[in-house]
């Protein structure tokens, strides 16, 4: 891709930075160099590329459903816009935001970041996009068969007697990719416990490997637990043996129970990652050491651990007993405080800093001021009494989009922005993606916000025909998922362009601090030439105060 | 009823407004919260951006009070909002004794609800105003919710187990009744409304209808019917089962040791498992009547034991929940 500049170097360039000779890209181009590659860097390529189309699929099922949901009564049959919110739901959270940032940032990043040559097992990891591909293979044939109506919390005995869809080949779906996830949060955990570099102290690891392996600890113990749950829906839907469904002496609470306790710490799979991105975004861009670095990095470690307290708020209206409600509601009420010290410290950091405002911060403060809303509309759904109200209504549907999609695809795309220079070597273009970034905020916001009064107002979630006094706040959701929708396919036609077009970035375009960037962009396949040594802190900025 | 656009609900039950209390509280928590960060991360950002050479960068160590402070400060609003949201939800779930009981059964796509009066309905419930009315809630198949967005009240619906909700509505007219939880093709279909009334309005409404024989009554003749008094006397003799007069609410020791108290799922069980849980000193030798008796059904005959228990002179007028 750079031959022009190999073979006649003009003074221009000579001057402006240019790609490195050799690089992890095009070392090697047969299609076997990258389908059976044990590369960190160009497995993160393929996550890339794949989570990129499932992104699609379940973003194309969202432009459909709210298109129907412009009027009260709709167009679509009730069975397809059920089969298209358990589609977006499915390919959403399974297959895009769980492996958004571990695979593909935390993939490529986390070897390079620590100062090692790969992941610590390189097969497996190859092996993890593999199941991640069978499952997402079972998700297609799904759709295309005739698509799953359970939604993607599966709840029995809906799912394990009632429906009539392709719910088995889901379920296993599900199952499989569910070990991709468990095998790249064990290689993530090995990692960074056995492959720093020299010096390379816990406490001067980035703060995008602590959450991240925060993270891994969530997928490593979570992940099971959901597979097991899945898997007893499937035994009872294929062998009639009695699990949940009470007509066969089965307990469909229990389901919820297990669901929950993997799909609720899966939230903060999704969130964590997104936080530590911000972390590294905030500090680059004002040129300052992340505040309160250690506090920063054990709230990761406290919102990991208290994940897997918090099930049964997904629970308060489903009988479960009232004081079950109430541990359930404190411990909720706790993992706030975690989420607030990041946020804080977040915006201490600005502080006395040299900002500047390239598309990456402006992600990274979008998600801070997304997260927020986000993060204080879970108090309401921590207030038992709120809950009973706002519960499974549009309130819902908005507050986990602004975690979600506010939170985590801010960040994820906020991180693309930042590290796509040392990915791939040249630049993408400054001010299309300011632009991006922008209708990002505004058609999020005009897309989720008016849910949160639907959601008061008492609309219920997954409703396809809805009483007329609704219809004016869906269709400015409708509309503004029509901006969102642009914004998104936006940066994926500039990003492709740089992939030719774009100026060469040179190894460390944003003069930030970090081993990522001490080497070439695109680094080498072995990442560092020699084994890098670490003897300065993370984000050690002129005039930082290491504490 | 939902038909003009609003920005918020009405608020027609006794518990509406409290809840709604709560909600402007976190609104403004929110708001406040919110602003407060966004303005730093304005004011911080375009204050130090890297053009703004007047403005001193020189750092100082932060003191650990600063850290602590946003540690600890938030933990006394949480607590508070805990503490605010779990009483009223104790309010919110315990039914006072005197309430009207309703039941309701839940089946894709419908709701079937009958009054004590035994006045039946499908998707719509009368109530009447200002009495606490008790929802007896079973679902006949997949997990339902009842939602009454004007009440601020939601309760799921789950098959194999009763649940209740329990509500008094402070205003007259419509409301909109929504299933709340997933339960296949027509789910945003299972919609209906409680209709509110003043009370000799209510008492009217009761009088009308074609089906006006109490609960209890057709627990009576459900009981006949299915010669479960072949084997369960009502006269406190031994038969092959236990006698069910006065029964209702006491405690019984099963054939496993444990003791368990005879509730509505209690009963529910009986006919449905017979074998699962057996009184002490009796075999199980009772056929399962799954498929035989409807929900409706078993509740009926749970309200004729409720009834009997009533009437008989040695019981004593337990709670039933």
């Amino acid at each position: 891709m750079s031959a022009e500049d190999k073979n006649q170097p003009t003074a221009a360039q000579l001057a402006a930075p240019s790609l490195p000779k050799k690089h992890y890209l095009n070392s090697r181009y047969s299609p076997g160099s990258w389908l059976l590659t044990k590369d960190h860097k160009r497995i993160g390529l393929l996550y890339l590329m794949s989570i990129t189309f499932f992104f699609f699929i379940g973003g194309a099922a969202a432009v459909l459903f709210r298109l129907e949901l412009m009027t009260p009564q709709g167009e679509l049959q009730p069975d397809t816009y059920n089969k298209l919110f358990t589609l977006h739901g499915i390919t959403m959270v399974f297959f895009f935001l769980i492996p958004a940032i571990p695979a593909v940032l935390g993939n490529f990043l986390i070897p390079i970041m620590i100062g090692a040559r790969d992941l610590a097992f390189p097969r497996l990891n190859l092996l993890s996009w593999y199941l991640y591909m069978v499952g997402g293979a079972f998700t297609i044939y799904v759709m295309l068969a005739g698509g799953v109506d359970t939604g993607w919390t599966f709840y029995t005995p809906y799912s394990s007697t009632y429906s009539n869809t392709y719910v088995m080949a889901t379920a296993v779906g599900i199952f499989i990719t569910g070990f991709s996830s468990i095998l790249t949060g064990l290689n993530i955990l090995v990692t960074v416990h056995k492959m720093r570099a020299p010096g390379m102290t816990w406490f001067r690891l980035p703060l995008f490997v602590w959450s991240n392996y925060a993270t891994s600890l969530i997928m490593v113990l979570g992940t099971p637990v959901v597979a097991i749950a899945i898997l007893l829906v499937a035994i009872e839907r294929g062998f009639g043996i009695g699990i949940f469904d009470p007509r066969l002496g089965g307990d469909p609470i229990l389901f919820q129970h297990l669901f929950w306790f993997y799909s609720h710490p899966a939230v903060y799979i999704m969130v964590l990652p997104a936080m530590g991105v911000v972390s590294e975004l905030v500090a680059t861009f004002s040129r300052n050491r992340v505040f309160g670095y250690r506090f920063v990095a054990f709230a990761s470690v406290a919102i990991a651990v208290l994940s897997f307290l918090v099930w049964g708020h997904h629970m308060f209206v489903s009988g479960q007993s009232i004081y079950e409600g109430m541990v359930f509601s404190f411990l909720s009420f706790l993992i706030a405080i975690p989420s607030a010290i990041k946020v804080f410290n977040w915006t201490a950091t600005l502080y006395k800093g040299t900002v500047t405002f390239d598309t990456p911060l402006l992600y990274a403060a979008g998600f801070i001021g997304l997260f927020t809303v986000g993060g204080m509309t879970g108090l309401f759904l921590s207030a038992l009494a709120v809950d009973v109200h706002v519960h499974d209504t549009y309130f819902i549907v908005a507050h986990f989009h602004y975690i979600m999609v506010g939170g985590t695809v801010m960040a994820y795309l906020g991180g693309i922005h930042y590290w796509w220079p040392k990915m791939t070597g040249r630049m993408y273009p400054e001010l299309w993606a300011r632009i991006s970034a922008v209708l990002v905020f505004v058609g999020f916001n005009l897309t989720f916000f008016p849910q949160f009064i639907l959601g008061y107002l008492g609309m219920p979630r997954r409703y396809h025909v809805y009483p007329d006094g609704f219809q004016v706040l869906n269709v400015m959701s409708s509309a503004g998922a029509s901006i969102l929708g642009f914004a998104y396919l936006f940066p994926m036609c500039y990003l492709l362009w740089s992939l030719k077009y774009g100026k060469p970035a040179g190894d460390n375009p944003w003069n930030a601090i970090g081993l990522e960037w001490q080497t070439t962009s695109p680094p080498p396949t072995e990442n560092f030439t020699k084994t890098p040594i670490v003897d300065y802190e993370a984000y050690a900025y002129p005039g930082s105060i290491i504490h | 009823m939902n038909k003009e656009f609003q920005l918020f609900p009405e608020a027609a039950s006794s518990v509406a407004s409290s809840v709604d209390e709560l909600y402007f509280f976190l609104i403004g928590l929110t708001i406040f919260f919110s602003v407060l960060v966004a303005g730093l991360i304005l004011y911080f950002a375009i204050k130090y951006r890297r053009g703004n050479r007047h403005v001193d960068r020189l750092q100082h160590p932060a003191p650990i009070w600063l850290e602590l402070s946003w540690i600890l400060f938030p933990i006394p609003i949480l607590l508070f909002i805990f503490f605010w949201g779990a009483s009223l939800f104790f309010k919110i779930y315990r039914p006072p004794d005197n309430a009207t009981e309703i039941t309701v059964v839940a089946e894709q796509w419908m709701w079937k609800l009958q009054q004590p009066s035994g006045r039946r309905e499908v998707d719509t419930l009368h109530v009447p105003m200002n009495q606490p009315v008790r929802l007896k809630m079973i679902s006949q198949d997949v997990i339902h919710s009842f939602y009454v967005p004007a009440f601020r009240l939601k309760q799921d619906v789950i098959p194999g187990r009763y649940s209740t909700l329990w509500f008094e509505p402070t205003k007259e007219g419509e409301f909109q009744l929504f299933c709340a939880e997933y339960c296949g093709t027509e789910h945003s279909q299972m919609i209906g409304k409680v209709v509110v009334m003043e009370p000799n309005e209510y008492q009217n409404w009761l009088a009308g209808g074609t089906t006006n024989e109490p609960p209890e009554v057709t627990g009576a003749k459900l009981f006949e019917q299915y010669r479960c008094g072949s084997c369960h006397t009502l006269d406190g003799t031994r038969g092959r089962g236990p006698s069910l007069i006065g029964i209702f609410g006491k405690q019984v020791r099963l054939n496993n040791g444990r003791v368990v108290k005879v509730d509505d799922d209690y009963i529910r069980k009986s006919i449905y498992t017979p074998a699962a849980q057996v009184v002490e000193g009796y075999q199980p030798i009772m056929p399962t009547y799954e498929g035989q008796l409807s929900e409706e059904a078993v509740m009926q005959i749970i309200a004729y034991m409720k009834s009997m228990t009533q009437q008989a002179p040695a019981a004593q007028g337990e709670k039933t929940e």
